[in-house]
């Protein structure tokens, strides 16, 4: 980024921090910091730090900026433990987020722009930039909630989410065994296995494919998740009925994508196995199945996201008394909102180490694809 | 064995079965009548033991031909038959006036309104911040994780709240319901749409640089161009995530309208033949919203030049 | 008069025949010898019986295409004897790849008889008795090199400690071993299709068919392979049937030279030739190498192959 624009702004993050110490702190009671010397003194030591980096600019500039972005954050948190600060911030609260988000946001166009040299450092960079970011939404959005008050029934702040999250994990791990161990995998499993069997069958009799595939790509765009009531009836209120839902949303991507990746091989390939006179078997076994893999392991890492969400979605129709679903509609209509986000939180954490778990899994088996070698 | 199509008899007209549209439909066509036919079979299996019951239990003397009768028009069954189906579906949508509360098509113009503003604006929003993430490497380098590991989430989960916050807020009614669908049909709008935007060839790209194009002629030439099959591909994604939405934000209130809020009354009430209605009314919406996006595609495709 | 060029490679062969005069019409085969007439259905006459690797008889093949009927191959018909280095040359369409692939039993010819080592295409194949090496090395990219050489010692069942000494025997044939444990997209062009020759001869077929193999490759590359074609031929003393485009590659590797030309492919002439077996590539500086050059241009002519 434009050296002279960071450190303009890096001086502007500092001017705000400072003006922060003279400014009202809070609406209801007149304050200001200084009656607080360590507030003072990590607001002072912030702005110089802003300053610090911008006479240095580059990459000291990122550091010293990441540590003033620190002390900022600490104060401002430390502050929001004042009841007359929380819920009726004033002027010079804001300032000093303001220059926090500032120093924080020059920090991460500036990491954008840097291009080490050695791949393991491109590497970090490109982990730590989002997670950077993603700190700063999360910081914004505890100040803002408890700054403003903003009542925990529309939007919980962060903190008193993960709060929550630890006060319930004996909830939050039931609710997870009955959705996830229960609902999602074993119907995950039998949606995918079969949605391979029978493309795998499809092709040995091509009039199959043929009729299957523009089925199979029409049943993958229904709403499925609607059939969650008819399998209530089918299969009772507990977890076989979500795992029939699972099965049926996962069948159509698995069975449609597995068509598409058995008939990827290519001519030359097929000809060559012809040409040894391999059975039908062995063609399958050593040719068309390998070269598939990219494609069941796309369908594998849709299928992931779309069980969870088939579970989840399916509890929203009947439950007996836990499941995720079931968790969030009731604490939904209890307006327990805190409690919501925690299950969110989990089935978050859920969903990305289930796609993350298939990811590696095929990074190891289809390593030789052409996609890796970019 | 042989594997080269072109080695058709050399005479000039083939056999019928060797017709194109024969070899194109007759397979779907096979497996469409065998569905139908195992579904009728399942039926009579299914609610044989219902039937049978209520037979015995009202002690009625009764045949065999009775009970499979029976099995056919029973009011509650475990699973309707295709033409109990189709009755009150015609009846659902034709019997009723379309703005009466039990007419489906009444419920389907409630979520395909939330489904359709819901659709454009999350399309609109996706769109723009594809364009944004292109043009800018911090978006790229900061958001785009985000967004791609979204994807994961299951987001549909987050209906519930939505809604309740919402309507806490004060908010009923259609926006909600269009807010859960924008969000949801914005973030693979979003993924496919930088995908398009960056899918032009360098040797391109470098061609539009020996010409010092701007990046907005860049934009308007070549990026968007490119893009137009990833459009396509996201958006319909995006139209039949919309949809599931919508149907998903009609159930935490319990709400009064909608094909959603027909599902959990049937579910509520017992009313199996109600719930299949509404999902055969949920699958034409969900095929026609598909096939117009099909079909503006392959208009485009036409003016674009593309092979048919 | 017939000039000597030296040391044939056949014992009773006489010199490389040719027409000074370059003027002989070409409809039909200039060696009578070399090719059976429609009416004959014997071998060629030279006093030492060599046995017949393929014996192609009046076998056509005709396809239909929206554009009308094709026909690749036209009553053709052609003896190869035991150890025999032939390549087909000729213009695209003119049937080289289609002749190659109905010896393979790849495709089924609509007419005509084929016989290869003595029994049918089919059965040919079934009893593996050919390699075939395409134009692309055709290498599973999931498998490392010497899992690729096992590939077809695997479909073919061969014990494991039989596969192993193959694949090193045959890698150390082409001069690749320690690249094992590597993978295709490891290897140049050049090697990879070491490597598919490589695989080709690694279940001893009596025939090698070769399809344009180094066609994707780069000038160079290729005249070095060429060479190393030459001194593999040599040590395991196979038939080859070698289609190419080059007219210098035909000639310098080739003790016979199938002239073919398109609409209909048929043969237009067949060229023998015995260069010394120890030959380089400076051979092709040679005024004889340049006259069988001069005369396989001349068929390429009559047979229109250099019109639009």
């Amino acid at each position: 980024m434009n050296p002279q624009k960071l450190r303009l702004g890096l001086i502007l993050a500092a001017a705000g921090m400072l003006l922060a110490l003279v400014l009202p702190l809070s609406g209801e009671a007149a304050m200001s910091l200084s009656i607080w010397p360590i507030g003072v003194a990590l607001t002072v030591g912030a702005a110089l730090l802003f300053v610090a980096g911008a006479w240095r600019g580059g990459a000291w500039a990122v550091a010293f900026g990441l540590m003033g972005v620190l002390c900022g954050v600490a104060t401002t948190l430390a502050l929001l433990r004042d009841p007359a600060i929380a819920g009726s911030a004033a002027s010079g609260f804001w300032i000093m987020v303001a220059a926090v988000w500032l120093g924080a946001a020059l920090c991460v166009m500036q990491l954008a722009t840097m291009r080490p040299r050695s791949e393991l450092a491109r590497r970090a960079l490109n982990m730590v930039i989002p997670l950077l970011f993603g700190a700063v939404v999360f910081y914004l959005w505890e100040v803002g909630i408890r700054g403003f008050g903003v009542s925990p029934v529309i939007l919980p702040a962060p903190s008193a989410a993960a709060a929550r999250f630890a006060a319930s994990l004996p909830t939050l791990e039931t609710d997870f065994v009955q959705t996830f161990v229960r609902g999602v995998l074993i119907g995950y499993v039998i949606g995918c296995g079969a949605g391979l069997l029978v493309a795998i069958v499809a092709q040995r009799f091509s009039f199959l494919g043929r009729g299957l595939l523009p089925l199979g790509n029409f049943f993958s765009a229904l709403p499925l998740v609607g059939v969650a009531p008819i399998m209530v009836m089918w299969f009772g209120f507990d977890w076989p009925s979500k795992a029939a839902v699972v099965v049926l949303v996962t069948f159509f991507p698995m069975l449609v994508n597995s068509l598409a990746g058995l008939a990827a091989a290519g001519h030359m390939e097929r000809d060559l196995m012809r040409s040894y006179g391999a059975d039908h078997r062995q063609m399958l076994m050593k040719l068309y199945l390998p070269a598939a893999l990219p494609f069941i392991f796309n369908a594998l890492k849709i299928n992931a996201t779309l069980a969870l969400i088939g579970a989840i979605v399916a509890e929203f129709f009947g439950t007996p008394t836990q499941g995720i679903g079931f968790r969030i509609s009731t604490e939904a209509g209890r307006m327990a909102i805190d409690m919501v986000w925690a299950e969110i939180a989990l089935a978050a954490i859920a969903g990305m180490a289930f796609y993350g778990l298939v990811a590696l899994a095929e990074r190891a088996t289809t390593f030789w694809h052409s996609s890796y070698r970019t | 064995m042989t594997n080269s199509a072109l080695a058709l008899p050399a005479s000039g007209a083939g056999p019928l079965r060797h017709h194109p549209l024969v070899l194109r439909y007759a397979p779907i066509a096979t497996i469409v009548l065998a569905l139908i036919a195992i579904w009728y079979v399942a039926a009579l299996l299914m609610n044989w033991s219902l039937v049978r019951d209520g037979f015995e239990r009202e002690e009625t003397p009764y045949t065999v031909s009775d009970v499979i009768a029976g099995t056919m028009s029973a009011e509650r069954p475990l699973l309707p038959a295709p033409h109990q189906v189709i009755s009150a579906f015609a009846d659902s949508v034709f019997g009723y006036a379309p703005t009466a509360p039990r007419s489906l098509v009444y419920h389907a113009v409630v979520t395909l309104s939330a489904t359709l503003l819901g659709f454009l604006l999350g399309s609109l929003f996706g769109i723009a911040l594809a364009l944004m993430i292109v043009h800018s490497a911090v978006l790229e380098k900061s958001l785009l994780p985000w967004i791609i590991c979204s994807q994961m989430v299951p987001i549909l989960a987050l209906a519930p709240i939505f809604v309740v916050v919402l309507g806490a807020l004060g908010l009923h009614g259609l926006l909600p319901k269009s807010i859960i669908s924008a969000y949801l049909c914005f973030f693979p709008v979003t993924v496919g749409m930088v995908k398009g935007f960056t899918s032009p060839d360098p040797m391109q790209l470098d061609l539009m640089r020996t010409w010092s194009a701007t990046p907005r002629q860049v934009l308007s030439k070549l990026r968007w161009p490119s893009a137009v099959p990833y459009l396509f591909a996201s958006l319909k994604v995006a139209i039949s995530i919309s949809l599931i939405g919508a149907i998903v934000a009609e159930l935490p209130t319990g709400g009064e309208a909608g094909i959603g809020a027909r599902l959990l009354a049937g579910s509520y009430y017992g009313q199996t033949i109600q719930i299949w209605a509404a999902l055969l009314a949920a699958a034409v919406l969900a095929s026609g919203l598909i096939g117009l996006v099909d079909l503006a595609e392959k208009i485009t495709g036409i003016r674009m030049g593309a092979r048919p | 008069m017939a000039p000597r060029i030296g040391k044939s490679l056949k014992p009773d062969r006489t010199d490389v025949t040719l027409h000074p005069d370059g003027q002989a019409p070409f409809a039909a085969p200039i060696e009578p010898a070399c090719m059976s007439s429609e009416a004959e259905a014997t071998v060629e006459p030279v006093s030492m019986p060599l046995r017949l690797a393929v014996d192609v008889r009046k076998v056509s093949l005709t396809f239909e295409t929206g554009d009308g009927k094709v026909d690749a191959l036209s009553n053709v018909s052609l003896q190869i004897a035991d150890g025999e280095f032939v390549s087909f040359i000729g213009p695209s369409g003119c049937g080289k790849t289609t002749m190659l692939r109905v010896i393979a039993d790849l495709q089924q010819p609509t007419s005509g008889t084929l016989l290869v080592n003595g029994v049918s295409a089919e059965q040919a194949r079934l009893e593996r008795r050919y390699g075939y090496v395409f134009q692309a090395p055709a290498l599973f990219p999931w498998r490392s090199i010497e899992k690729n050489l096992k590939l077809p010692l695997e479909v073919m069942g061969f014990s494991d400690s039989e596969q192993r000494q193959r694949a090193a025997r045959y890698l150390a044939l082409v001069n690749l071993t320690g690249f094992e444990r590597k993978y295709p997209w490891q290897l140049s062009g050049g090697m990879q299709q070491r490597v598919s020759i490589a695989r080709a001869l690694s279940f001893d077929p009596a025939l090698l068919l070769m399809d344009e193999p180094f066609g994707a490759l780069d000038e160079i590359v290729r005249d070095h392979l060429n060479e190393q074609l030459l001194q593999l031929w040599h040590k395991t003393g196979k038939t080859v049937l070698f289609v190419t485009h080059s007219i210098p590659e035909a000639v310098f590797l080739s003790t016979k030279i199938v002239v073919m030309s398109p609409r209909p492919g048929r043969i237009i002439d067949v060229i023998d030739c015995n260069f010394p077996r120890d030959r380089t590539l400076e051979i092709r500086e040679t005024p004889e190498f340049a006259r069988i050059a001069q005369r396989v241009r001349m068929g390429l002519r009559a047979g229109h192959s250099y019109d639009e």
